[in-house]
């Protein structure tokens, strides 16, 4: 019943010359997706991958298990000296992420051109 | 409202849906409340809030409620009056023993710290998407539901 989730994995370089990992999900974003997120997240190299943005355009669906998710790659990330960015939300689902204070410790931006102008 | 809402939606009216209890079923009913949201004629913001707060409802009863027991269903129960939508999401479990007070905001400094689950985050969300939420544990030990009331004008009462 849930769409399985899809991920992979795009390696960019901001305007300002950093390497930037971006993680395309495709799907729902709940229970069944920790291979998906914290899965593809634990691919990527903690050495060349310091800054990673999280690609929600084609995601339709988030519950608080998925959030929970987004949650533990946040803690792996900053244990890892990574930081953390993400861009395609639904506005209601910006607000959603803002309300349970995942703003914080990722920047949210409308769009991937927006991100990478700020990375 | 326009004619066309009044004409599509008696005074009160229910649609009942009955989900397996099995993790992506709740899209279904997110789906009917979504709908008969738009027949009232919910703005698409509180369409979408009303979804979120369905689908976490629907979570806790698969999950906490019938404890993914395939044998038992969830009942969701939509009853629509002119300017507001109530959603009760019934299981077979115990329910809570007291109703909880307003929930704070989860601690996101104590997540990322590890001092707190991740998880757990549904009951809020609950709480702050829709105007009313009430949970009630049922007589018999079982039949407990979550009570949900989303309104067309947010502010009102």
């Amino acid at each position: 019943m849930q769409s399985v989730t899809k991920a992979r994995v795009d390696q960019l370089t901001s305007p300002a010359g950093h390497l930037v990992a971006v993680l395309r999900f495709e799907g729902d974003i709940a229970s069944t997706s920790k291979d998906a997120v914290l899965g593809t997240y634990q691919a990527l190299s903690k050495e060349t991958a310091k800054l990673v943005l999280l690609d929600f355009t084609k995601v339709d669906y988030i519950n608080s298990s998925g959030i929970a998710l987004v949650i533990q790659m946040m803690i792996e990330a900053s244990n890892s000296g990574q930081k953390v960015y993400a861009f395609g939300l639904s506005p209601h689902f910006t607000k959603v992420f803002t309300m349970v204070g995942i703003t914080k410790y990722a920047g949210l931006f409308p769009g991937q051109a927006e991100a990478l102008a700020a990375l | 409202m326009s004619e066309s809402k009044s004409t599509s939606v008696p005074k009160t009216t229910a649609v009942e849906v009955r989900l397996p209890s099995r993790m992506g079923f709740e899209k279904v009913a997110m789906a009917t409340a979504a709908a008969v949201a738009k027949l009232v004629g919910f703005h698409e913001d509180r369409v979408e809030d009303l979804k979120t707060a369905v689908a976490e409802a629907c979570i806790n009863a698969i999950e906490h409620g019938n404890r993914l027991n395939e044998k038992l269903s969830v009942g969701v129960v939509l009853s629509a009056g002119e300017d507001w939508l109530e959603v009760k999401v019934i299981d077979d479990g115990k329910g809570l023993s007291k109703q909880p007070g307003k929930l704070d905001k989860p601690d996101i400094d104590r997540k990322m710290l590890g001092e707190e689950d991740p998880r757990g985050m549904g009951m809020f969300l609950i709480q702050a998407l829709v105007d009313e939420a009430e949970w009630v544990a049922g007589t018999d030990g079982k039949s407990s539901y979550v009570r949900l009331v989303i309104r067309l004008d947010k502010d009102a009462e």
